[in-house]
């Protein structure tokens, strides 16, 4: 397949005029018999594609989605059971093969369409339409954060509810009564008459021949049991006890270890390797050249590892191999200084007469913001084991897109994607960064090479050199703001566009608006990084308006409130977080506090930060942060999220920077790539806000919001006014 | 060939001495648990015991554990009396801690080490004892909660008011 991309699948599904609807979902199991015998065992009955029962009355969801501590697999699990309406204890939880029959339409479907409903009579033939495009995109891809709000909302709610009523139509059918006086009841079919009771095993073959419908009839929020419960994750006890199984954990029998050391420059290729003091070392079994990289494959990790340390490796020159983080900075402020001086740009927003507004201005804010590449840094190294033999491959790997590696793998080998099996494992942290199959790719090619099976591991410093990383950004501003410290016009150039779409829009009331966008490439490889570009345009935005509040001599959290007149539900959130982290209090000097809101994969949070400086360091005392997400399927999930998301986005804040030098990465490990630690750790509030709109995403919208705020409160302490990260590069010795 | 005792089991390993002990746990005695996170003691995700301390096995030689006692997270249940979980997995599940878990049995095997010697630790304690092990999905309160859960738990189990005798504590 060629490169997917997000934006490219957009594009495709707008252009064929795609929608979403439930089709496969809701596919009757007896019509995929070939798919039926890779998702069932013996005893097994697949209601439809996505719902299957056993003998002992055990449900279990089908569904597309992978797991990385998000929870997803439990969410989804819970809206199964409250739509089937079987006794929580009887649900389990199978993540969908890697086929093309689960490609994951639905991710497309909550950007394509956001929050529209598909009316009834649409449904059968979009389904179709937007069906052949996901599967001609091969994407199965957790990302986005869309599991509950797009594959839940749209496809398991869905086979929950049609999969009830099939139980209840083969209950009417075999008991000779009306549909209509039958209830379906913890994981049993119920006649409310005379009060017979059939499980929904013994019913589940009769149920599997019939045509489901594809509208059935969805429960309301009161009706919910199971949906808003904070019911505990199914995969916590295997995480507790080192039976969990990672990628990196995977067993095959025959296998090797291979440890790879790839081209420092991005773009540069293998020359030549003097493997001869190696070939002989204890355990080594071969080296394996790669078009930008060498590979040992011996006994044992450890073994592979320290020779190819004492490999010659002679790589190829450049273009980029004198580049440094300064060239790349430099380079962008160029770009963004042509944009705005009239150069070329694409336009996000235009509305209003910009040009007129900044004429007869009271007086103007400008400044620039800069965020650094970030490495996604997961706790479990990439890693992939794979086998090859002249029938196909196998891959054993925690992915975040099962498919994609499917076709990307068979690419790379010259094989078509039935010749290859991917294995999928829980992810150690995927971020992102498991998306991209590139180190499946590798391990493939090498157990070709070797001629065994092969465990590829790659080295924390493989890691953090070789992500595909978030993208360095700067961030042009300038405001007009009249008599009244309002702002008149907003002007804002960027360059790196990538999803979603709308992250650099600011919600508030602006009359004059312009925001556009033009290009700066360079040869450091980016990919998606949790929140995507919301992480660096949360917090462009919201910390230059706390700049302009205080230029306009505003309250930052009133002149919000002020412009967000028209947006009642993000008042709200805005209001809640304000009131539990008390804004408005008067703090001694060294202390400070921020806020920000940030509307993103369809939740709204707003964050309020607490800091003081103790002895020239930043501390970062309590986060409180208050999501509206529409409706919390577990509120303790999302709260977990919430937790997850801030810390992750304060890494990068405080810490977080991956810099050039000689066009390779300078950062290798967690020493110089820091994390926040136990002793760091701000204290979380988290307040949820079930509004009842359109159901958002959890694992994403906690990131973007934790930056701004705090630069905002570390203004609020010091007056020092940072618009780089990380803050680590600040002296705050000055200041208590 | 390099004896030791690895959750109360008896093992030889005929490996290079220098090889550290981490890949020793998961390829020769093919016990997954453990996890690797960066090769040189700087994440915590490969935290084992020896001889009861809580060691980081990835820059730990094997020759270092020579004769030595090495539990694992899978021989932390056995740590204490009876059937069932340490009382720190329990409240792991109980606070739901884990998110992708990785880092888990690096955190639990840190935070059974420092029970073991502080039944009661205070936050500049658990600050102390866990600051060397990273949680990339930030679960750093949820930790500090099932630690206190975890010691509070202990402080019942191992206190029995009908008889008004405290028994040892013996979960380290």
């Amino acid at each position: 397949m060629g490169k997917w991309t997000r934006r490219a699948f957009i594009t495709t599904g707008v252009l064929a005029g795609g929608a979403l609807a439930v089709g496969v979902a809701i596919r009757p199991g007896h019509r995929a018999p070939k798919v039926a015998h890779k998702v069932t065992d013996e005893g097994e009955t697949l209601v439809t594609m996505w719902v299957k029962i056993d003998q002992n009355n055990r449900v279990t969801l089908i569904a597309p989605h992978s797991e990385m501590g998000q929870g997803a697999h439990t969410a989804l699990t819970q809206m199964l059971a409250d739509e089937i309406d079987a006794r929580w204890e009887d649900m389990a939880y199978q993540e969908a093969p890697a086929l093309d029959e689960y490609a994951n339409w639905a991710l497309g479907k909550g950007f394509l369409l956001g929050d529209a409903d598909v009316p009834d009579a649409l449904v059968p033939t979009i389904d179709g339409a937007f069906m052949k495009i996901t599967k001609a995109m091969k994407l199965q891809i957790t990302g986005g954060s869309t599991s509950v709000r797009a594959t839940g909302v749209y496809g398991v709610r869905v086979a929950g509810a049609a999969a009830r009523e099939l139980l209840i139509d083969a209950a009417s059918e075999a008991w000779g009564v009306p549909a209509s006086q039958l209830i379906a009841q913890d994981t049993h079919i119920v006649d409310t008459v005379d009060g017979r009771r059939l499980s929904f095993a013994g019913l589940a073959e009769a149920a599997a021949g019939r045509q489901p419908s594809a509208t059935p009839s969805l429960k309301t929020p009161g009706e919910f049991r199971v949906m808003g419960q904070s019911k505990p994750r199914l995969d916590v006890p295997s995480k507790v006890d080192g039976t969990a199984t990672f990628g990196i954990d995977a067993q095959v029998p025959g296998m090797k270890y291979a440890a790879i050391k790839a081209a420092p420059v991005f773009g540069a290729r293998l020359v030549s390797v003097d493997s001869s003091d190696v070939q002989a070392m204890d355990g080594v079994h071969k080296v394996v050249e790669l078009d930008d990289a060498v590979v040992v494959v011996a006994d044992g990790y450890w073994q592979a590892s320290r020779a190819l340390d004492g490999l010659q490796i002679t790589w190829s020159e450049t273009e980029n191999d004198a580049k440094s983080s300064d060239d790349l900075f430099a380079q962008f402020d160029a770009s963004l200084a042509q944009a705005m001086e009239g150069g070329e740009s694409k336009t996000d927003v235009e509305e209003g007469d910009v040009e007129l507004a900044f004429a007869d201005a009271a007086a103007t804010v400008e400044a620039t913001y800069r965020v650094p590449y970030l490495a996604h840094a997961c706790m479990e190294p990439m890693n992939a084991t794979a086998r090859v033999d002249g029938q196909g491959c196998e891959v054993w790997v925690g992915t975040q897109n099962p498919l994609g590696f499917r076709y990307e793998v068979a690419a790379a080998l010259d094989m078509e994607a039935e010749q290859v099996e991917i294995h999928q494992h829980y992810m150690g942290g995927g971020f992102g960064r498991r998306s991209d199959a590139d180190s499946a790719i590798q391990a493939a090619l090498i157990a070709r090479a070797a001629g065994v099976p092969v465990k590829l591991i790659w080295s924390r410093e493989e890691d953090v050199r070789h992500d595909h990383y978030r993208p360095a950004v700067a961030s042009r501003f300038r405001v007009a703001l009249d008599r009244d410290g309002g702002i008149k016009a907003w002007e804002n150039v960027y360059h790196e566009k990538h999803e979603p779409v709308e992250a650099p829009v600011i919600p508030y009331a602006v009359a004059a608006r312009k925001i556009h966008h033009t290009d700066s490439p360079t040869h450091v490889p980016f990919g998606p990084w949790r929140s995507v570009d919301h992480s660096q345009h949360g917090f462009f935005t919201e910390a230059f308006f706390d700049e302009v509040a205080v230029a306009a001599g505003r309250d930052p959290y009133e002149m919000r409130m002020a412009m967000l007149a028209d947006k009642p539900r993000h008042q709200n959130v805005l209001r809640q977080a304000a009131e539990r982290g008390n804004w408005g209090e008067t703090l001694p000097r060294g202390v400070g506090r921020g806020i920000s809101l940030q509307e993103s994969f369809g939740s709204l949070v707003a964050q309020v930060v607490d800091v003081h400086i103790d002895n020239g360091k930043l501390k970062v005392d309590r986060v409180v942060v208050a999501i509206d997400p529409g409706f919390a399927v577990s509120p303790d999930g999302l709260t977990a999220q919430m937790e997850s998301g801030v810390i992750y986005g304060l890494t990068a804040a405080l810490y977080g920077e991956v810099e050039i030098e000689q066009g390779a990465v300078k950062q290798s490990n967690f020493h110089n790539y820091r994390m926040v630690r136990m002793n760091e750790a701000p204290q979380i509030d988290t307040i949820i806000i079930n509004s009842g709109e359109a159901w958002g995403g959890a694992g994403e919208p906690g990131t973007p919001g934790i930056a701004p705020a705090l630069v905002s409160a570390v203004f609020d302490a010091t007056g020092v006014r940072v618009r780089e990260l990380p803050l680590a590069k600040q002296d705050f010795s000055d200041w208590g | 060939m390099i004896r030791l005792r690895v959750n109360g089991r008896d093992r030889e390993l005929d490996v290079d001495p220098a090889m550290p002990l981490l890949w020793a746990i998961r390829e020769q005695l093919a016990m997954p648990g453990t996890k690797f996170g960066c090769g040189i003691a700087q994440c915590g995700a490969c935290t084992v015991h020896l001889n009861g301390n809580a060691i980081r096995s990835c820059v730990t030689p094997v020759a270092a554990a020579e004769g030595g006692e090495v539990t694992t997270i899978e021989g932390l249940a056995d740590l204490v009396e009876g059937e069932g979980l340490h009382p720190l997995q329990q409240a792991w599940i109980d606070e739901q801690v884990p998110q992708c878990g990785y880092c888990q049995s690096g955190q639990l095997m840190s935070a059974a080490a420092l029970l073991a010697t502080n039944p009661d630790p205070d936050d500049a304690a658990i600050d102390a004892a866990m600051a060397g092990n990273v949680c990339r999905c930030g679960m750093y309160s949820r930790i500090r909660s099932a630690i206190k859960v975890a010691a509070r738990a202990s402080a019942v189990q191992f206190f029995d008011p009908a008889t008004s005798e405290v028994e040892e504590a013996s979960h380290g």
